[in-house]
């Protein structure tokens, strides 16, 4: 494609990568997954001559510890799997989040557990939210509901993992990585970026600097963690959600991602039909916008939250409306995807449930 | 005064918490004074690996990346591909080569990636314990072999050196010892070997270090000295398995 085009049509993993390449990204490390391929294919192809590095890894273990050293060494770094991948990941996210190292990780959903299917999901919700690895390592996590939007929170996310020296990770699915619409780029020309100060660059004779997350004396590692607790809490005025036709509704929706542009649509009908009804949208599935769940709260009189999972962020709902409301769910599973006139008949059924009462 | 034996600029004055009659010391300080001898030391990136090794950056005077366990090729890989004027090695005991890190270290070899490991290999994993390792020979008792390994149960000991060495990717690679002053010596020219070939380009680059972990063993550093002669030396051949000018003598 034409890097210099104002609006191109291009698939969801494509404009991922593109998106990643204008945000500056001077090295990408990844394994093959479907149906994630097309951002290594991409990286491939453009970012040697775009002044950058590809290496296709031997797995996703050494892929995430290549991000690692890369992103140590002071580059704008990234990967891109599916979520067996992410599975294996998660060591290295681990090790990224106690060195506090900024990285970008992609990843485009598919059917679990074990190896699933290739369709599209939203079933890797928990692992992405609530644990980046083992101990009490977080990250952000963005969820974008067009390939627009996936190209704009990938931008973002570097903006993000620098400014917070963490791993933030986007979190998208099959379909939208597969899909194609038209997208607008932000920039031409990557933004300048020094290595920051405390990158291992081998630069001359200075003090020597260190990447590292051991620390053996309990208290040290306590202070380590209390330090990224702070972080994570800073973390909170990076929430982000979208509420679409709430400021008379008496039924809401909950859902992210792809389900939530179904929702959308659903909602529409639904409107269409006399029912006032709207629609909650986390962009941030982490931090998760608790305070926006907890106002719609004590207006709606119940909130349907609709996912590709078994029910998963579903319970960050309940959390944030602690009981205020009636939360009900709506799941479909292993590729399935929830259509509008199926939403629809959720929500009447919700809302003849919630005005008989 | 004419100063004739100082510490290496390439090591802190931080002491060493390794065992009595350890030769992670002795290897530290090899690499060290090729570092200084070099004069790469401010332009050097090294990785530690997760063993007993895991705090080498408390002790070399150069910028460090600690990875984990078995992943130091993987990072190293990641710091040279976006830094490659830089020199870059690794520092990784049997275990973390070896075993959980045996796809990484093949796949980086294979690659011709231009970094240099250092390779210990002291039969055992030290820092947990003295739990068998790929490399503990058979009979050997450890912790995890209390009756000597089995090779029918437990498998045969993992000759890194000569498997690396079937690699496209290698352009140096030799096995020396840590036992008496020569085999020191040798040892000091396979680094400093190993170091070049990655200064010119060459491609990937490993010493084998056999080593002593005389409290894992439960022996006497001498004793652990004479073990490694008795048994490693026989078992693990010595020599330059990979040169680019063809073989030299050590
Ligand atoms: C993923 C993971 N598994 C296991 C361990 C525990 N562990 C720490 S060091 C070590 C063995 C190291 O042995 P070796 O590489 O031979 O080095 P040495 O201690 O002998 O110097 C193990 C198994 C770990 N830290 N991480
Ligand atoms: S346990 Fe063995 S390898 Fe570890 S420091 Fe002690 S002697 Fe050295």
């Amino acid at each position: 494609m034409e890097t210099t085009a104002e609006r191109v049509l291009m698939k969801g993993n494509e404009a991922i990568a593109e998106a990643a390449i204008r945000a500056g990204v001077r090295a990408y490390f990844g394994y093959p997954i479907t149906p994630q391929s097309e951002i290594a294919e991409y990286m491939a192809r453009e970012l040697p001559r775009r002044g950058g590095v590809f290496l296709q890894a031997e797995s996703e273990v050494a892929a995430i510890n290549m991000v690692y050293g890369a992103a140590g060494a002071g580059a704008r770094v990234m990967t891109s799997t599916s979520s067996p991948g992410i599975s294996l990941m998660q060591e290295g996210l681990s090790y990224l989040v106690g060195s506090e190292l900024p990285c970008v990780i992609i990843n485009v959903m598919r059917g679990g557990p074990g190896l699933g299917n290739i369709a599209p999901s939203q079933a890797d919700y928990f692992q992405a939210t609530k644990s980046a690895g083992h101990g009490d390592g977080r990250n952000l996590v963005l969820a974008p509901a067009t390939i627009q939007e996936a190209a704009d929170l990938t931008a973002l996310a570097f903006e993000l993992a620098d400014r917070y020296r963490n791993p933030v990770m986007v979190l998208t699915d099959g379909i939208t990585g597969q899909m194609m619409e038209p997208v607008t780029f932000r920039a031409d020309t990557p933004p300048a970026r020094e290595p920051p100060p405390w990158a291992t660059t081998g630069a001359g004779e200075g003090p020597v600097r260190l990447i590292n997350s051991i620390y053996l004396e309990p208290e040290a590692l306590e202070h380590h963690n209390r330090r990224l607790v702070e972080k994570y809490r800073r973390m909170q005025s990076e929430v982000r959600y979208e509420a679409y036709r709430m400021e008379d509704a008496t039924v809401a929706v909950a859902a992210y991602g792809l389900v939530a542009r179904i929702a959308r649509t659903a909602v529409d009908r639904a409107r269409a039909r006399g029912l006032r009804v709207g629609l909650l949208r986390p962009i941030t599935v982490y931090p998760f916008p608790s305070a926006a769940f907890a106002e719609a709260a004590g207006r709606v009189a119940a909130i349907l939250t609709v996912e590709m999972s078994a029910g998963q962020m579903v319970e960050d709902v309940r959390l944030a409306v602690a009981g205020r409301t009636p939360v009900r769910f709506y799941g479909r599973l292993g590729g399935a995807i929830p259509t509008p006139p199926e939403l629809v008949a959720q929500i009447e059924a919700l809302a003849a449930e919630v005005s008989a009462r | 005064m004419k100063a004739v034996f100082t510490r290496p600029q390439s090591l802190t004055e931080t002491p060493m918490h390794y065992c009595p009659g350890c030769t992670h010391g002795v290897a530290h300080r090899l690499v060290a004074e090729v570092l200084d001898e070099l004069g790469i030391r401010g332009r050097t990136i090294g990785v530690a690996s997760v063993g007993c090794s895991v705090f080498a950056y408390n002790y070399f005077n150069v910028d460090f990346q600690q990875a984990a366990h078995g992943r130091a090729p993987a990072v190293a890989t990641g710091i040279k591909r976006v830094l490659p004027d830089r020199v870059v090695f690794t520092y990784q005991g049997d275990g973390d080569l070896a075993a959980i890190g045996t796809a990484e270290i093949v796949h980086a070899a294979n690659r011709g990636e231009q970094i240099t490991v250092i390779f210990i290999n002291n039969a055992v994993y030290g820092m947990t314990g003295g739990q068998m390792a790929p490399t503990t020979l058979p009979g050997m008792r450890t912790t995890t072999t209390p009756f000597g390994r089995d090779v029918r149960v437990a498998g045969h000991p993992l000759h890194v050196a000569e498997m690396l060495a079937t690699l496209k990717g290698v352009a140096y690679l030799a096995r020396v010892a840590l036992c008496g002053v020569a085999h020191i010596t040798r040892a000091k020219r396979a680094i400093r070997k190993a170091f070049q070939a990655q200064l010119d380009g060459k491609g990937f680059s490993l010493v084998e270090v056999l080593s002593t972990c005389p409290v894992t063993w439960g022996l006497s550093p001498i004793e652990a000295v004479r073990w490694l002669e008795a048994n490693m030396l026989p078992a693990y051949p010595l020599g330059e398995f990979v040169t680019s000018e063809g073989k030299e003598r050590l």
